[in-house]
């Protein structure tokens, strides 16, 4: 039974030890960094060609955003994704609402122009804004089944088994298809880009789909980091000559018992 | 007029994190000046109704249904959607676990209506149906977002350890109100299953002592002596994003945004610069130690304590130091 599985990503700025916001403090000031796909998604899209490497049949990639997240869907294609659409903003973010109702839109087109999907993917949540809803309102939306939180996906029968992480195990959920899935970082290690991989994602053709919707209930007023606690580090010494000192804490705090 | 707090629990064992729901829900009806009712669903829910009413809910509902089985997030998202209109509820709030947040997720998708996840503050303002203004965490914590909410009810999770569970100080009624809602029986098809428990004991987000392990521990060997060190200790090691993506540990033992948010007694953070992916999963722990060969790194100005030096001489040194100590 080959696949036909839609992920949908975002393009997210890459920051290290520090986030910055920009002087009108509606964004995060990227000036200094480079953009990523969030890093579940990143696992959604190598887990959606896995199933198709097994399986057989096509991923699509769709991404909200910018004209330059086109560079997060070659990146998708450089590892193995086979179509790509693009539905662009004006680089403001879009509140959940509206974003998922224009991913339902883009996702009700592309299956109306082509064949249905079995499976469409999301990201748990996504690296910036963190709104934890998108994928569930599209699969509501679509009237598909929808389980966040997966950390592993086979074909079932009439569907789909997946795996769920708690506490000391996980969860199974059998959901059937078509279904909708999100999926969290470490369900697999996204493979790199191969030298031809990155070759076939220049050449990858990226449809526009130029989708607006309604703004939703949720606005945002203005981004701002939280007041640095005033910790000040005690320094217990250097390399093994601290090390009576860290036990002496360790006993404190009643750890040791 | 009422606030609707989800509680969660696992066939029959409340979840921590609902303390947690009580004690914001019900500083939250205070603000609104409304009642708190909290809702439980599933075949051992009912069991915890007191629990419920010793955390200051008026009205404790029950939602009973042969869905209703085990965990499912559609069926509990179109219960609770179900019981916010009929109790006529201002509001619905949850903790934001995983549990919490997709169910919320599913309640507002059900109610075509905004969801604020992941709240640190929230202002209801003049309490006349009009906008609240809030703020919730981006970037797993690492960065505060002001917003509005303009719904008619608005559906809002706090932030998972935003907040410390704290006793009610007097009881609520704790009048219980059980009710069968009218469940599509197609929703079963995202109930969980089946359940398989990889370790007993202690794990990664409820254990009291962490020692983690950053790039500087250099090899899946060399994190022998972090399990040492944890072993004796009692408590489990972690690792930061870069080691899942060497291959050196499983992402289970990941500590960070993507991986598991942990809040030890002590967090031991060796060999770690602390990026903020890493930092915002470690910052709730009461106390962290960092042993860095760099005095520079953001791990250690984070940081309670510090020893600057070679982990790999450190760490078993204080292995051996308790050892001693105990004989």
């Amino acid at each position: 039974m080959a696949l036909n599985i839609a992920v949908c990503v975002k393009r997210v700025p890459a920051p290290g030890a520090k986030i910055n916001v920009t002087a009108d403090e509606q964004s995060v000031d990227a000036a200094h960094l480079g953009f990523t796909t969030s890093p579940h998604e990143e696992c959604a899209v190598e887990a959606a060609v896995q199933l198709t490497e097994e399986h057989g049949g096509e991923v699509t990639v769709l991404t909200l955003g910018p004209g330059e997240a086109e560079e997060q869907l070659r990146y998708a294609a450089s590892v193995g994704a086979h179509h790509f659409t693009l539905i662009p903003t004006d680089g403001t973010a879009w509140d959940p609402q509206r974003t998922a109702a224009a991913l339902t839109q883009a996702i009700t087109n592309s299956e109306a122009a082509g064949s249905p999907f079995d499976l469409v993917l999301f990201g748990n949540e996504s690296a910036d804004s963190g709104g934890f809803q998108v994928g569930v309102r599209v699969a509501h939306a679509l009237g598909r089944p929808m389980v966040n939180g997966i950390k592993g996906i086979d074909v079932a029968d009439n569907g789909f088994t997946a795996r769920r992480e708690i506490d000391a195990g996980f969860e199974v959920y059998e959901v059937p298809s078509p279904a909708v899935l999100g999926v969290k970082e470490g369900i697999n290690l996204p493979r790199y880009p191969t030298m031809k991989g990155r070759l076939a994602s220049k050449k990858a053709v990226v449809d526009t789909a130029e989708i607006d919707a309604a703004a939703g209930g949720q606005g945002k007023v203005r981004l701002h980091r939280p007041a640095e606690q005033a910790s000040t580090t005690e320094v217990l010494g250097d390399s093994v000559e601290a090390v009576g000192a860290v036990v002496d804490i360790l006993e404190e705090l009643g750890v040791l018992s | 007029m009422t606030l609707l707090a989800v509680l969660d629990h696992d066939r029959g064992k409340l979840a921590e994190a609902s303390l947690e729901t009580l004690t914001s829900a019900r500083a939250l009806a205070a603000q609104m000046g409304t009642d708190l009712h909290a809702v439980l669903l599933g075949a051992d829910a009912e069991a915890l109704a007191g629990q419920a009413e010793a955390g200051g809910a008026a009205v404790v509902h029950v939602a009973q249904h042969e869905v209703l089985v085990d965990y499912g997030p559609e069926a509990w998202g179109a219960a609770v959607a179900e019981l916010a209109g009929s109790v006529g509820a201002l509001a619905v709030t949850a903790t934001g676990t995983d549990r919490g947040n997709e169910v919320l997720a599913q309640v507002a998708a059900r109610m075509d209506l905004p969801f604020v996840a992941n709240c640190t503050e929230i202002n209801t303002g003049a309490n006349d149906g009009g906008a609240w203004s809030l703020t919730r965490t981006q970037w797993g914590g690492s960065l505060l977002e002001d917003a509005t909410l303009d719904a008619p009810v608005k559906i809002v999770s706090y932030g998972h350890h935003a907040i410390e569970a704290a006793p009610a100080d007097e009881p609520g009624a704790g009048e219980v109100r059980t009710f069968t809602p009218a469940l599509d029986g197609s929703l079963a098809r995202t109930v969980v299953t089946d359940r398989v428990v990889l370790s007993q004991g202690v794990t990664l987000a409820t254990a009291p002592v962490v020692v983690s392990g950053g790039r500087g521990v250099g090899s899946e060997e060399g994190f022998a002596i972090l399990d040492e060190l944890a072993a004796e200790l009692g408590g489990v090691v972690g690792c930061s994003r870069a080691v899942t993506n060497n291959g050196w540990r499983p992402h289970k033992d990941q500590v960070g945004q993507t991986g598991t948010r942990i809040a030890p007694e002590i967090y031991i953070a060796t060999g770690i610069s602390g990026a903020i992916q890493h930092w915002v999963g470690a910052m709730a722990s009461k106390k962290i130690l960092a042993i860095n060969t760099d005095p520079e790194a953001n791990m250690v100005s984070k940081a309670d304590y510090a020893v600057i030096g070679d982990l790999h001489e450190i760490v078993p040194a204080i292995t051996e130091e308790i050892r001693r100590r105990r004989g």
